[in-house]
């Protein structure tokens, strides 16, 4: 009996599985309204934990946990928010995110996995009968049985291959509609020269049919293109669900009280409330409060600047100390947030002539393969003029020389590559990023965000009077700002305890006052407020009654494994480079703590995208790591780019990679695996041609029958996925 | 060989049985979550009767 073409999706094929991304729409609840994000998750325990405590829940019609996506749906009552259930998940031990349910709706429904997966079943029992019925005619079938044999096999390959080798001959006809070659034009010629020649054959009761490699080559081809579309699928399922981890609120004044509201929903002229801790919206005007922003995602500036009613804000800016009211005065794609997009096109536009290895082994192999194959065809009907025998060879020239194995061997590596980078906390966004990542020799790092972690720590602990240092952890400790998040946190370490302040309170933009037991007033926060004078550095003052000031210096704090991966990029021979926005001092100070001897501070935006350009016009191919919206021209501008997960959204779209965990550790060894995958592919070229040599020589001498044309077609293509998985 | 004419016609029917199966399985979303059905057979709650 045939064994049927039933082939269930490969589980080593999804990178982690945290994202497969197959028919994640059209769940068991068709109508799942909220879905929340569930990282940790991971057992069975855990599903119907989650279950129950949301199924529990009034207004909760039903839930359904995903454990593959780690995500749960839930179908509830619609005037239920996210917000009701998180508590509720957190409550049964799980942490949990929402989900914006539009960012994932694109990689919600994945027809073209699912159609190439039918095409790719349709094939494979095609080709598993077609290739029974064609060992009964290798092993001596003849006469009547042969030829109903061959019949039989072109009723089944016909129809077959009308369905399922319809991507390749869109794709062929559309490259020849361009006055192009691609590597499917082969691929169609080949497949539809093996059916004519075949038929003819069969109704002229000929010895050789080449049905069943025509589909088994369509079959060998779909599995290559659908470990193509997996590997892309599931890193653009999992880029999506970054961005939908990102649920776009503001809290608009209506009437007076403050309501949440869609960012999309926001009209110039509104007024916004934005709190401590909040991400600016929109472009605006600060109407009423005092605070400070945090600028670093935009500008790369680590000190915090203060914000008084009046002045200008930007979306992306976090507002640090008190609540802010503004007026927007742009929203959507007219905030400075957006505009940045048109500098990251311009940056684009010096990427996009970047060739891919398969597309270069096209333009070479598909003029090749038609050449010989016209060339073999011409000498037979010169040399006998027999049309029937010439035609029969170029039909066997092409089948030998169809890239199936050439199909398979950039998919099989990247694939295995991207599984592989993927378990280390990186995702693929782009195809060829592997192969680009392979050339590079220059890597420039962002400061903010990226070699350090954002957050401040201070350096000087040990410098001020601990009796100072206990004042100043009491006052830290009615704060949540970040520099006296750092202070509580330096002192607690520290060992020192908090001085007995009374009456404690913040003023937004300023700092935080209290007073000591003695009736002293004390006072911790920006610099004139206290009565000192403001340094270069990040700094916060300590005032204790009418003594001198004590100040307080910052360094914003190494990301893990920073230091790590700039001595072993180093070592590797790799020239790193430091492009920093912010002032010269900090700069200076982390380029001499990390060993990077070429460092450039107070860059803009576009400066960091033209020295990516100059350095590109010297010959040097750059890998760009950073995270901020100042980065994102420089990151498109870049052979290759990486951003940590932390990183704007429009930061994270420019860049080929995304790094998923704090760790930048993992940034050397995706240099490392590039290297490694682009040598994997050259490799499988090489098998692939060796085939070929030893095989067309046969083919165009006439000696290829079709029991050799399928078995050369089979051990490339599988020894080229052997190869792939050698990967390490 | 008259066998033949019922041994191929079987053959292939089976076979597409499978392939039949298989694109039902494919339709109704059975391999959307695989690692989470193959836990949730480990469960206990719904084993006398079905989930309404």
């Amino acid at each position: 009996m045939p064994a049927d073409g039933v082939l269930p999706p490969s589980a080593a094929a999804c990178p982690g599985c945290i994202a497969t991304p197959v028919r994640a729409a059209e769940l068991p609840l068709p109508d799942a309204r909220l879905s929340l994000s569930l990282p940790g998750i991971h057992c069975q325990a855990c599903i119907a934990t989650v279950e129950r405590a949301l199924e529990a829940v009034p207004g909760v019609r039903s839930a359904r946990v995903n454990l593959t996506l780690r995500r749960a749906m839930v179908d509830a009552a619609p005037d239920m928010t996210a917000a009701d259930l998180i508590p509720v998940v957190e409550a049964a031990g799980y942490e949990v995110h929402e989900l914006d349910q539009g960012a994932l709706q694109a990689t919600a429904t994945d027809r073209a996995g699912r159609d190439l997966l039918m095409r790719m079943a349709v094939a494979g029992f095609a080709s598993m009968n077609v290739m029974l019925l064609s060992v009964s005619v290798w092993s001596g079938a003849d006469a009547a049985t042969r030829d109903m044999f061959h019949w039989i096999s072109a009723a089944i390959v016909f129809p077959a291959i009308a369905f399922s080798a319809q991507p390749f001959f869109r794709s062929a006809w559309s490259a020849l509609k361009a006055r192009r070659l691609n590597m499917d034009v082969p691929i169609v010629l080949a497949i539809v020269l093996a059916l004519v020649t075949s038929l003819w054959e069969t109704m002229l009761s000929g010895h050789h049919a080449y049905f069943d490699a025509a589909i088994a080559l369509t079959f060998f081809l779909l599995g290559g293109r659908y470990l193509d579309h997996r590997t892309r699928a599931a890193a653009r399922s999992a880029a999506e669900e970054l961005t939908a981890l990102e649920v776009p609120r503001a809290l608009r004044f209506e009437d007076g009280a403050p309501r949440e509201v869609a960012v999309a929903d926001l009209r110039v002229g509104d007024l916004l409330l934005v709190r401590p801790g909040g991400r600016m919206p929109v472009d605006g005007a600060v109407v009423e409060g005092h605070s400070e922003l945090d600028r670093s995602l935009l500008t790369g500036e680590t000190v915090p600047v203060a914000a008084v009613p009046g002045q200008a804000v930007s979306a992306g800016e976090v507002n640090l100390t008190g609540p802010l009211t503004i007026r927007a005065s742009a929203v959507g794609q007219d905030t400075s947030l957006h505009r940045m997009a048109d500098l990251v096109a311009i940056a684009e536009s010096g990427r996009s002539n970047y060739n891919s290895l398969a597309d270069s082994a096209a333009k070479l192999y598909a003029p090749g393969v038609h050449i010989l194959a016209a060339l073999s065809f011409l000498g037979w009907y010169l040399a006998t003029w027999d049309g029937r025998t010439a035609l029969n060879v170029a039909a066997a020239v092409l089948i030998i020389t169809c890239p199936c194995a050439l199909g398979l061997a950039v998919p099989a590596v990247t694939t295995a590559a991207s599984g592989r980078l993927f378990r280390q906390g990186l995702l693929i966004k782009s195809a060829t990023a592997l192969e680009r990542l392979a050339a590079v020799d220059t890597v420039v790092f962002d400061k903010t965000g990226t070699l350090t972690a954002g957050a401040p720590e201070v350096v000087n602990l040990s410098a001020v009077d601990p009796g100072a240092v206990a004042v100043a952890r009491a006052l830290a400790e009615g704060s949540a700002h970040p520099l006296s998040r750092a202070i509580a946190r330096a002192a607690e370490a520290a060992g020192i305890a908090a001085a007995e302040v009374t009456g404690i309170v913040e003023v937004p933009g300023y700092g935080t006052e209290g007073t000591l037991p003695d009736g002293r007033r004390v006072r911790l926060g920006r610099a004139p407020w206290v009565g000192a004078e403001a340094g270069a550095q990040t700094e916060a003052w300590l005032g204790i009654g009418g003594a001198a000031p004590v100040a307080f210096g910052f360094a914003d704090r190494l990301r893990p494994g920073a230091a790590e991966v700039v001595v072993a990029l180093q070592a590797a021979g790799q020239d790193v480079i430091l492009l920093s926005g912010d002032s010269t001092g900090p700069v200076a100070d982390l380029a001499r703590r990390l060993g990077i001897a070429n460092w450039e501070a107070e860059a803009l935006p576009q400066d960091k995208a033209a020295r990516i350009a100059e350095l590109a016009a010297q010959g040097r191919h750059v890998l760009m790591v950073g995270d901020g919206l100042n980065d994102t021209a420089a990151l498109a501008a870049a052979h290759v780019s990486i951003s940590p997960a932390s990183a704007l959204d429009a930061a994270r779209v420019a860049s080929d990679i995304v790094l998923l965990g704090t760790d930048l550790a993992p940034v050397s060894e995706a240099l490392r695996t590039g290297r490694e995958a682009v040598k994997r592919i050259r490799e499988n070229f090489r098998i692939a041609t060796v085939y070929n040599i030893v095989a067309v020589p046969l083919a165009a001498a006439g000696l290829c029958t079709p029991l050799i044309a399928a078995l050369a077609m089979s051990v490339s293509s599988i020894s080229v996925s052997l190869n792939a998985l050698r990967l390490k | 060989m008259s066998v033949l004419s019922y041994l191929i016609p079987i053959s292939l029917v089976l076979g597409g049985v499978g392939l039949l199966a298989f694109v039902y399985t494919v339709r109704s979303n059975q391999y959307d979550d695989p690692e989470g059905d193959s836990r949730r057979i480990l469960s206990k709650d719904w084993d006398d009767r079905p989930k309404p």
